[in-house]
């Protein structure tokens, strides 16, 4: 067999030879297929590793309480089970090294004849540590401006460059928030873009209280979040699991009642961000794959066209004692040849299309063994699929017809 | 060893479907052929004479009657002992040649033995052999469009006899070629009756190539209208 084998694909082999331009167009389209593929799954997964690491950047010891049950939409104004007294008790478990509770709102922020819409974040002074926010000039509010109800801002960049001219120094500077007069105390570093896209930038920072009271008139002391940061990671489950209870008791739930919160760690949010770009990629992969099948048709057009031009050949060789396996074999070696010579060429113009783009777009990329792996594989099983038709019909042809064919 | 002759037809018929009409190349051959012996067929074009011969072998199969080759009948084997057959007891000699034009003379007189599963220097020493016994050896790394005809012709007659066949049947093996080259071809074949007894079996249609053969057949419309031994060879 093996010696069979080596004789029939060295046939192959002269053949492909023989004809060598065609030989290399045919195999164009497998290249492009593999290559397709490769760099499509390499830029899937570079985003991927992008978007995960940024998760993984706002830090892993994260929980984050928000009201409303597990998987429903939160109508807000609706939903305000959860409240400040909660974030309160929760910061005195253990096991908890921080907490911060979070109302959110917009408004239209205005400073001198300047004017821009902006999102606000009631928090307390613990948000600089979940959120690793740091300061540019001022300070934080503290402690005593959250129980003080101070109208007192710290304002991103965004917020800055829309509402200051450059170079003016915001802090001590009075802005107003829909009607209601505050003092920047401090100015933040730029953070950049949030996983989701959002500028961070755009957010203004003041405290809990003064959000609820002065600004949002919430009456109920509800806040939309409680970011609750955990002292030691691998905790996390048992603080999750302690949160939960503490509020089912503060809540006063029954122990049919589902709960009237729910609890996130960063862990669902990166499982969800890899479903999403995983999706993504599989999706720019199918794409990618089509045009290995179109490459897989042109293989087997150019294989019919080669059998009816070598049919004599054929008819030759039968004549001489070559079986039909033999010829099959043959003709399907030449297929499979054309599939794995092209895949080999397609990989290093897909890695070297993968360097190309991350280096042009600024935009990582990962190139996978899978993804190597997958496409030669398909590249193969494309050959043998498309070689099978011609090869077969090479080997069912009646020698003495075959051999007397003009 | 069967009692009967090497090649024995009966009632050979072959038709071909030819656009809804049925073309008659053979019509009831009954022939014997013993081990050893030198035919001619000859006859007009379309008399079925390459039919025949591609029928004796096992290049295509009768649409009616039997052909026991060698004791066995053909009929009851299948495709691939078929090939095996063509492949190690027969050897087909073409008018146009057939050789591989991309490949040297050497491996055109290997690949028969490539698919009779021989390899290594095996296969190269009996192609040698073979090129040397008519006396091309020298022309082996010549590809078929740098010999003439007549060189051509005894590289495609090595490759016939590389595997020791015990029919060699050729198909007008001088229609191509210019007298001194027929001759020296005959004489190959020839020579390869007497001295190892090999069956040869020629479609001609020049009186002087089937002068060569001791046993003549005449064929006309499907039919063998003639079967003569000259009178200087009596049959075995």
């Amino acid at each position: 067999m093996s010696v069979r084998f080596q004789v029939l694909s060295s046939f192959s082999i002269d053949a492909l030879k023989a004809n060598k331009m065609r030989s290399f167009l045919t195999m164009l389209g497998i290249i492009i297929g593999v290559a397709a593929v490769i760099l499509m799954m390499s830029i899937g997964q570079g985003a991927q590793q992008q978007v995960l690491s940024r998760i993984n950047s706002l830090g892993s010891n994260l929980l984050t309480v928000m009201p409303g049950a597990a998987g429903q939409f939160v109508r807000s104004g609706n939903v305000n089970t959860l409240t400040l007294k909660d974030a309160q008790a929760i910061a005195k478990l253990t096991g908890v090294a921080c907490v911060a509770p979070t109302v959110r709102g917009s408004a239209l922020a205005t400073c001198g004849n300047k004017t821009w819409t902006t999102s606000i974040s009631g928090t307390t002074q613990e948000i600089t540590d979940i959120s690793s926010l740091e300061i540019e000039q001022g300070r934080f509010f503290s402690e005593s401006d959250v129980n003080g109800i101070s109208a007192v801002a710290v304002i991103g960049q965004t917020v800055y460059e829309n509402l200051f001219d450059s170079g003016a120094d915001p802090v001590g500077s009075e802005i107003r928030l829909s009607g209601v007069t505050f003092k920047v105390i401090g100015l933040l570093k730029t953070i950049g873009a949030s996983s989701g896209g959002d500028d961070r930038d755009d957010t203004i920072y003041i405290p809990v209280t003064t959000a609820q009271i002065r600004l949002l008139g919430t009456t109920n002391q509800s806040v939309n979040q409680v970011q609750v940061q955990v002292q030691d990671i691998n905790q996390i489950s048992t603080v999750q699991d302690e949160i939960a209870s503490l509020l089912r008791k503060r809540h006063r739930l029954s122990d049919q009642a589902d709960d009237d919160f729910n609890i996130r760690d960063i862990t669902q949010i990166q499982n969800t961000a890899q479903n999403v770009t995983g999706i993504l990629t599989l999706f720019l992969a199918g794409v990618a794959m089509i045009s290995l099948i179109v490459g897989g048709i042109g293989i087997m057009n150019i294989m019919l066209v080669s059998v009816t031009e070598r049919t004599r050949e054929i008819g030759l060789r039968m004549a001489i004692g070559a079986t039909r396996q033999d010829i099959l074999n043959q003709f399907l070696y030449e297929a499979i040849l054309l599939s794995l010579t092209g895949s080999f060429f397609g990989i290093v113009f897909g890695v070297a299309g993968s360097k190309i783009f991350s280096y042009f777009a600024k935009w990582s990329t990962a190139i996978s063994i899978q993804a190597v792996v997958l496409s030669v594989v398909f590249a193969l099983i494309i050959g043998v699929f498309f070689g099978y038709y011609p090869a077969r019909r090479a080997s069912r042809l009646n020698p003495a017809e075959a051999l007397s064919f003009e | 060893m069967s009692t009967l002759p090497l090649i024995s037809c009966r009632g050979l018929t072959k038709i071909y479907p030819l656009s809804g009409v049925e073309v008659h190349a053979l019509r009831g051959v009954d022939l014997d052929i013993e081990r050893g012996e030198m035919v001619a067929i000859m006859g007009p074009s379309g008399s079925g004479k390459s039919t025949l011969m591609n029928i004796l072998g096992c290049m295509d199969m009768q649409t009616e009657g039997s052909y026991y080759f060698d004791g066995v009948d053909t009929g009851d084997l299948d495709a691939r002992e078929l090939a095996g057959l063509r492949n190690k007891k027969f050897g087909f000699v073409f008018q146009r040649y057939n050789l591989l034009p991309r490949a040297s003379a050497l491996y055109n007189v290997e690949i028969p033995l490539f698919y009779s599963g021989m390899y290594g220097d095996e296969v190269k020493n009996r192609a040698l052999a073979a090129l040397k016994r008519f006396g091309i050896d020298d022309l082996a790394d010549h590809r078929p469009n740098q010999l003439s005809g007549g060189q051509q012709q005894r590289v495609a007659i090595a490759r016939a006899v590389v595997n020791n066949p015990l029919v060699v049947l050729a198909d007008e093996p001088t229609g191509a070629l210019d007298t001194t080259n027929s001759l020296e071809v005959m004489k190959i074949l020839q020579k390869m009756h007497i001295e190892q007894s090999v069956t040869v079996i020629i479609i001609t249609h020049e009186p002087e190539i089937a002068g060569f053969c001791p046993r003549k057949l005449i064929m006309r419309d499907g039919k063998i209208i003639s079967d003569q031994f000259s009178a200087s060879d009596v049959r075995r």
